[in-house]
């Protein structure tokens, strides 16, 4: 059993609606994820999983639980220690939330110019290793509106990935994307693991071939979470929600081949 | 029928003091980023060039006719009573203590306060602000404060514009156009405008700034979390109209409690 990166304990959350209804988005949940793994988290639309990002990176506050991220509650710490705890984060939001009065380089070079003490020449050369790596060199100077969707979630990318992180999360991204540049980009998060070792959470509607990527699968239904070890066990689960989940989006056999 | 009433009262006046506790706690938040290191002087001086040089023409023109109409209209009411000489004065002291300020701080809410309210409610419905959250940048410090320091100098200083553009407007449509005689009107400005007058003009102009930055950079920051805004696109023009509009009524409530006070 390998260790956990991140822990929720007995987590609640549920907005109000207009109508002063009450909507249960997670009801006691309990899971981890393991350290150093890739853990996808699938559901349908409106089901949580964007919000289940949301409070492991304290945008959202949980109504009662703990969310324990290296020894500390992120639930109930605020101000700096919040802020330190952050710096272990790096997040590749859905739209890629580039900066758009920013160039593709000021972009990825802004965690270097404001969390390091690096010189602008060293700034430079770790900005365009990244963009090289991440086949981005030559659109340096150009805004996050002149690129494709593709390119613009690999700059999100390589800005997410410049101060190492030791947790990336993925909100949707491959959303928009054609099939051969969402096989391109689960290669590179595959090759960007393997270079720097981050534990990997996936929150994505591309299913089954996200599930490429996946060592623990987390399928979120009515306010529930169903923690799978593998992907192909989900196949095998006779609750019924889950068995209609698979039908809809696997078809009946699936086997995952993990993306090299 | 009734309970309904008394609920969707109840749940408006809860909105409404949750949203001022918000707005209250921004502005604890946005002074305290004025403080927090490093401070980005690029970007206040690019904010300087926004708020102030960018408003020069506006107030400009916004203060030459303001100035031309009170040396008309100023002439027209004092001739009634043969005290042509105290245009300057009259002018001068509308102007410094009233005008300038009040003026100066509504072109300044339609001009740059409207956007800076979009461009944060475009970065907020973008998730731009949770990314600079994500990467352990204090959204405060890197983008409300540069526009907060770069207002409370550019408007107090784009203040004395207007008083001196508007003066000066008075001076050719009272003098040129109505034949005041120029050495009244420029005494009569001397001896009435005092050091108090000045300040109670630049104190105004200085909290004017604050609530601009406030209520605009506030209400574009908080987009997600204003009940009735909507969503998208809808919520940064929905907020962005509210903005301009709670500024400007809050400056003119300022301007009249000021004035009670320190006049």
């Amino acid at each position: 059993m390998s260790e956990s990166a991140i822990t929720f304990k007995d987590v609640e959350k549920s907005f109000v609606k207009d109508n002063g209804s009450r909507q249960v988005i997670l009801d006691k949940v309990n899971f981890s994820i393991p350290a150093g793994k890739t853990t996808v988290i699938a559901g349908g639309s409106g089901q949580g999983k964007s919000v289940t990002l949301k409070l492991v990176l304290a945008l959202m506050r949980a109504e009662s639980g703990q969310i324990m991220v290296a020894g500390d509650d992120i639930t109930s710490i605020r101000g700096g220690k919040l802020k330190k705890l952050r710096t272990r984060f790096g997040v590749l939001f859905q739209g890629a939330a580039l900066f758009d009065s920013m160039s593709v380089f000021d972009n990825v070079a802004l965690p270097l110019r404001e969390r390091t003490r690096k010189s602008e020449a060293e700034i430079k050369k770790l900005v365009l290793e990244s963009l090289e790596q991440l086949e981005l060199l030559g659109h340096e100077d150009k805004f996050p509106a002149q690129l494709s969707g593709g390119m613009k979630k690999r700059a999100g990318l390589a800005r997410a990935l410049q101060l190492k992180p030791e947790i990336m999360l993925f909100d949707e991204p491959t959303t928009g994307l054609d099939p051969v540049m969402t096989q391109e980009i689960y290669q590179l998060f595959a090759r960007t693991q393997a270079q720097i070792g981050y534990t990997s959470i996936i929150v994505s509607h591309d299913i089954p071939k996200v599930f490429n990527l996946a060592d623990q699968v987390i399928v979120l239904h009515n306010g529930n979470m169903d923690v799978f070890p593998s992907p192909e066990e989900i196949q095998w689960s006779q609750k019924t929600h889950i068995k209609e989940f698979v039908k809809t989006t696997m078809g009946e056999i699936y086997q995952s081949h993990l993306v090299e | 029928m009734r309970v309904n009433s008394v609920s969707r009262f109840g749940g408006t006046g809860i909105s409404v003091v949750a949203d001022l506790g918000r707005m209250g706690l921004y502005l604890l938040q946005m002074i305290q980023g004025c403080f927090r290191m490093p401070f980005r002087f690029s970007e206040f001086m690019r904010q300087m060039s926004f708020i102030g040089v960018g408003s020069l023409a506006v107030i400009f023109f916004t203060a030459a006719s303001t100035g031309m109409v009170l040396g008309l209209q100023g002439y027209y009411s004092l001739h009634k009573f043969g005290a042509d000489g105290m245009l300057g004065s009259a002018v001068s002291l509308t102007l410094i203590m009233e005008l300038g300020p009040v003026l100066t701080a509504l072109m300044v809410t339609g001009r740059a306060g409207s956007a800076m309210c979009a461009e944060l409610g475009i970065m907020r419905i973008s998730e731009q602000i949770d990314a600079l959250d994500c990467m352990a940048i204090d959204p405060f410090r890197y983008l409300i404060s540069p526009k907060l320091l770069a207002a409370l100098i550019s408007v107090p200083l784009l203040t004395v514009l207007f008083d001196v553009v508007g003066i000066a407007g008075g001076y050719v449509a009272g003098v040129h156009l109505m034949g005041v005689n120029p050495g009244s009107y420029i005494e009569g400005m001397r001896s009435s405008v005092t050091n108090h007058d000045i300040l109670l003009g630049t104190v105004k102009s200085f909290v004017f700034a604050l609530l601009i930055v406030w209520i605009c950079t506030g209400r574009g920051y908080l987009v997600h979390q204003i009940k009735g805004a909507g969503f998208g696109a809808r919520s940064v023009s929905t907020v962005t109209t509210q903005a301009v509009v709670l500024s400007s009524i809050s400056v003119l409530i300022f301007d009249y409690l000021l004035t009670a006070i320190l006049l």
